[in-house]
């Protein structure tokens, strides 16, 4: 029988303890263990960003991280985005402009723009495109994923007058 | 995925202490871009993984005497937010904004880079590292080849080396510094690369018992830069690339060091195109030269011929960037 590893990390701000095997991926532990089933394996080798999760302030694939290393680690899902019952203007954005089909994807891309607008509140067409290439969507051809980046980040910008 | 014993040990002493004398006992994770694929498919299977992301000495990037030293575990990300590293190594930096995507970037390190597996299908399929059936015949030359060598392939090996910054660092001269437990070296990362010659060897130096712990860049004036061919400018490893430095007097190259990628089982230093350029002032015509030069000893396979234009090309877009130097 495999040794199981406790691990503590701070998940969605709320501090949590779970005990996983070493070889269990941290997607595996935020959905299987935590519940979590909001981050998607898609690919589960690094290439769709469906996992995306924010560690540690930045973006990563979490199917290529082993849930022992969240050990003291900070860690925003897509269930940690909306603030309670009120949808991020990165969702409602991507409402408003229809920036999804299957909706698979999803999770992935509105954690990765979230890490983008966190650092760069007002990133231009091409800096949404190259920092969204790891998050493949199959049904939309991304154009409203972009113009909903967009809309989000202009709302942000008008919640917080600079 | 097999189960295996995780190992984080916090000093750099006892992260050697906890690795193997075979290949295959322990793998060493950092980013984990690509040790964990290749443990989900079982191409590798250790008994232990010893993490060293959190060995403090492995990590920041620092001017010393010697040079630019970067740390093994820095990030991809790290290298590239270094106003230093942009400043004053662009074909680094270059080489290093080709890298995949802002997630991949923010996870895979420096030393990661230098030891990822190659993307060999044949390796990644479990047909071994010089991908052989099981009569022992080379699979690669009567098969699908198009992404392998066009240099070096005479055998036994046949992939490609997938360092991206492997070229550029050999342009720049630079050292990696590796240690075991009862001692460290410093090994030219132009030494590193290795082609292997049987399936239980690696394509680079390091030892079992070894881990990189770092890069030293020696200090110098130089304009450089790394130029890479791509099917997608995201998410992928170059078809060929170029990383040249330039040392130049007045107007005329001095000192080339012209280094390709993705054309051989390990970095490809060419002296023709270094030789090519040596007294010349760099334009169209002299990199292009450059360009015919260090593909003048190609061998491509049945499916990869394409990829000598390629590599051309690379070799002189990446002189004429490094000519025109950057704001």
């Amino acid at each position: 029988m495999q040794t199981l590893t406790r691990v503590r990390a701070i998940v969605n701000e709320q501090p949590v303890e779970f005990l996983c095997e070493p070889r269990q991926s941290l997607l595996e532990c935020l959905r299987d263990i935590l519940g979590l089933t909001g981050s998607k394996e898609g690919c589960n080798d690094g290439n769709c960003g469906a996992c995306t999760v924010i560690l540690d302030g930045r973006p990563v694939n979490s199917c290529l991280v082993l849930g022992v290393e969240a050990e003291g680690c900070r860690i925003t899902t897509i269930e940690g985005i909306a603030r309670g019952t009120e949808l991020h203007p990165l969702q409602r954005a991507f409402l408003n402009q229809a920036a999804l089909q299957c909706g698979f994807c999803t999770p992935g891309l509105i954690v990765a723009a979230k890490a983008l607008l966190d650092e760069d509140p007002d990133p231009s067409e091409e800096r949404i495109r190259a920092f969204l290439a790891n998050n493949l969507c199959r049904c939309t051809g991304y154009d409203k994923v972009v113009r909903a980046v967009q809309d989000a980040a202009a709302a942000g910008r008008e919640e917080v007058p600079a | 995925m097999q189960a295996f014993e995780y190992a984080n040990p916090s000093t750099l002493q006892e992260a050697l202490s906890l690795l193997g004398n075979r290949w295959g006992e322990v793998d060493v994770l950092a980013g984990g871009t690509d040790l964990l694929p290749l443990m989900k498919d079982e191409i590798h299977t250790p008994r232990r993984v010893v993490n060293i992301k959190n060995v403090k000495e492995l990590g920041g990037i620092q001017s010393t005497k010697a040079g630019l030293r970067i740390g093994a575990a820095v990030t991809l990300e790290e290298l590239l937010q270094s106003a230093l590293v942009r400043k004053t190594y662009p074909a680094l930096a270059d080489a290093a904004r080709g890298i995949a995507s802002p997630q991949i970037r923010n996870m895979g390190t420096v030393g990661g880079d230098l030891c990822q597996r190659p993307r060999c299908w044949y390796f990644r399929n479990g047909f071994g590292l010089l991908a052989r059936d099981a009569g022992g015949q080379a699979l690669v030359p009567g098969g699908e080849n198009q992404y392998h060598a066009i240099l070096g392939n005479s055998g036994p090996a046949y992939f490609v080396s997938a360092s991206l910054l492997g070229p550029a660092l050999i342009a720049y001269n630079a050292t990696v510094k590796l240690a075991s437990a009862s001692g460290s070296r410093d090994v030219p990362v132009e030494k590193f690369f290795v082609t292997p010659q049987n399936d239980s060897s690696r394509e680079i130096a390091l030892l079992p018992n070894e881990i990189v712990t770092g890069i030293v860049i020696p200090s110098a004036v130089t304009r450089s830069a790394t130029y890479e061919v791509r099917q997608r400018q995201a998410l992928d490893w170059p078809l060929a690339a170029a990383s040249v430095v330039l040392r130049m007097k007045g107007a005329t190259v001095a000192g080339a060091r012209v280094v390709l990628g993705h054309v051989a089982p390990t970095p490809w230093v060419s002296e023709e195109a270094a030789q090519a350029l040596a007294g010349k002032a760099i334009n169209e015509e002299t990199a292009t030269e450059a360009g015919k030069a260090a593909l003048a000893g190609a061998t491509p396979l049945s499916q990869n011929a394409y990829k000598v234009q390629l590599a051309r090309v690379a070799v002189k877009r990446a002189l004429l960037q490094a000519a025109r130097g950057r704001a």
